[in-house]
């Protein structure tokens, strides 16, 4: 088991380690970097400057290592547009998207694992048939235009939701969320759906398959056999059973719900890192861009490496398979 | 081979046909397909007007609702944009860039995917595993950061959106080719092609590559209605295609503005549009995997 962690852990930093030169590259060898460090309506003195203390007339592995040093000090560079620390502006936008992502997650959830039970007990039926032709709309629809649709219907023509900001905040337990108050959650209700839709469509399908491979399974014959009611059958031995998977892919699913917040925030105008991020590209804001890919990439690498551990507890077959 | 043997019931063709046949929604769902694909080639011809010819655009019929008229006579059945434009014309011009950019980028990451996942599964050892530790970097990271990630460092443009898309789906064809090339390689036929002394190449290609080609046709389809989709987001949120190059997403971020002052058409045609598009694409593809082999699983 530790040797499992300790493998994974050192490909997750091999992983980090190849997206940070990546980015590198991307910023310092294919552009020119003093162009996307350096404010456009800086004066030459300031340039030169500025060329001189970023190093940029050294080589360029020495200036990579100066990259990785300052990076892993937490120093990313400052925001051109609000003169702060670029990791900064990152971190303090992060519990937006955080909350925006769980609040989807649990919403894909709630939804997706009743419909796709009734899909999967009753393959083939019109409910079935219902269902899943639903889940495939629901991966077609581009997740802008669906959010577009929410807001025109359920805030233009029906007036009934907020459709931009986040609302007011309530603190509880000392986090500050719009979960507490009632303007909060209007304002989450409509992004969190635009965010869930598409993951909604997964765990429908995920499920159905899971119920679906299971039912015919010994065990099911058994326990129905024991004369234990169906209702047990299904919500208890065959549920535990379909849970494995859906955790895995519920959780390789987070990083891609952060990464599809990004969406989701830019048109219902929530304050998170996504909107940070698309705001910072048009701004021309490079040092922003930079530190949200690196955050992003590492939480992700996080998320995964915490995920496999996980599986690994659930699922001994994994880290046996990994150890060959 | 005659046509005959072409469309026979044990033939790949024959078998994707019947299967497709035998769901009404799936018919439906390939005749959408034909009819858009069909729309976007001769797109010029079907068109009243060029939507980039500036000559014929008149600045007074801008933001005209669905069926109005414009000062010479010509009727605007799905109406006009800020510029005046056409709408029925613009998004046919814009289903050409979206359909050419996603099926583009599809083929050539098929290609690039299929050759990569061949050489991985025949060859084996040291190539293999380097070839599969890029897949599984590839597969790990979610498309949509990824091609965020390219664009944001590289900046906008045609191509750059093409390779970002040709970038993220390459490992999925890689991945499907080398599982389904890794059953064909044991088997008897190729040991018996390699006893003939037929080259290497020609085994890949002429042998294995055709037995491998079910699971590829799913995974395309899908797969184009998955870049469709992607550039369209990428277009929406300004990182993708430039304003010249205008695709369905691009139309529907023109008239994401004007959605809240009431003018909904000019971006909510062109969203059915493409959400039509995606769907059938889709479906068709849904179907094909359940047809060629149920036991596939689902995602």
């Amino acid at each position: 088991m530790t040797v499992f962690v300790i493998r994974r852990f050192l490909q997750s930093i091999a992983v980090l380690c190849v997206t940070a030169v990546i980015v590198f590259i991307g910023i310092y060898a294919i552009g020119d970097p003093a162009e996307m460090l350096i404010s456009p309506d800086a004066s030459q003195a300031e340039r030169a400057q500025v060329v001189a203390s970023l190093g940029l007339d050294k080589p360029l592995w020495e200036q990579f290592f100066t990259f990785a040093w300052n990076a892993l000090h937490g120093d990313l560079g400052r925001s051109f547009v609000f003169n702060r620390p670029s990791i900064a502006l990152i971190f303090e936008r992060l519990p937006a998207t955080l909350e925006l992502t769980l609040t989807g997650l649990v919403f894909a959830l709630v939804l997706g694992i009743p419909l796709g039970l009734l899909s999967g007990l009753k393959p083939n039926t019109a409910t079935d048939e219902v269902i899943m032709t639903g889940s495939i709309l629901g991966f077609s629809l581009p997740s802008f235009w669906q959010g577009m649709m929410l807001i025109m219907i359920f805030s233009v023509w029906l007036g009934w939701l907020p459709s931009t900001g986040r609302g007011q905040m309530g603190e509880f337990l000392g986090i500050r969320s719009s979960l507490f108050t009632l303007d909060g959650l209007t304002h989450l209700i409509l992004p969190a759906i635009n965010l869930s839709l598409f993951k909604l469509s997964l765990v429908i399908r995920l499920t159905r398959t899971g119920v679906r491979e299971t039912m015919p399974l010994d065990f099911v014959k058994f326990a129905r056999a024991k004369g234990i009611s169906e209702r047990r059958i299904v919500f208890v031995h065959v549920f535990k059973n379909i849970l494995i998977p859906l955790i895995t892919v519920i959780g390789l699913e987070l990083g891609s719900m952060l990464a599809f917040a990004v969406v989701t925030e830019t048109i219902f105008a929530w304050p998170g890192i996504g909107k940070l991020l698309i705001d910072s590209i048009m701004r021309l804001d490079r040092p922003v861009v930079v530190a949200y890919l690196l955050v992003i990439v590492s939480l992700f690498i996080f998320i995964n490496f915490v995920v496999d551990v996980l599986y690994s507890l659930v699922d001994p077959r994994v880290r046996l398979g990994g150890a060959q | 081979m005659t046509a005959r043997a072409l469309f026979a019931e044990d033939m790949l063709l024959g078998r994707l046909l019947t299967g497709i046949g035998r769901s009404p929604k799936a018919v439906v769902a390939a005749v959408v397909c034909i009819i858009l694909l069909f729309a976007a080639v001769i797109g010029p011809y079907l068109t009243p007007q060029n939507p980039f010819d500036l000559a014929v655009l008149d600045i007074l019929d801008s933001k005209l609702p669905p069926g109005s008229q414009s000062m010479d006579g010509m009727n605007y059945w799905l109406g006009t944009d800020g510029q005046g434009r056409d709408m029925f014309s613009a998004m046919i011009y814009g289903l050409r860039t979206s359909l050419g950019v996603g099926v583009f980028s599809g083929i050539v990451a098929l290609l690039v995917g299929t050759v990569l996942g061949l050489i991985a599964a025949y060859f084996g050892g040291r190539i293999d595993t380097l070839i599969m530790r890029i897949v599984d970097l590839m597969l790990g990271f979610p498309t949509i950061l990824v091609a965020l990630m390219l664009l944001a460092l590289l900046g906008q443009g045609l191509w750059k959106v093409i390779f970002a898309l040709i970038l993220v789906q390459w490992a999925t064809f890689a991945r499907a080719v080398r599982s389904a090339a890794l059953v064909e390689k044991n088997k008897d036929y190729v040991e018996a092609a390699v006893t003939l002394g037929i080259g290497t190449p020609r085994i890949l290609i002429g042998h294995i590559l055709p037995n491998c080609l079910p699971p590829l046709i799913v995974i395309g389809m899908l797969q184009v209605a998955n870049a469709i989709s992607a550039e369209a987001t990428l277009s929406f949120l300004g990182i993708g295609l430039p304003i010249t190059e205008p695709s369905l997403g691009l139309l529907i971020a023109n008239g994401y503005q004007l959605l809240m002052s009431g003018e909904y058409w000019i971006s909510v045609y062109p969203g059915v549009l493409l959400l039509m598009l995606v769907f059938s694409i889709n479906i068709v593809g849904d179907r094909l995997r359940e047809v060629l082999n149920p036991r596939l699983g689902e995602r």
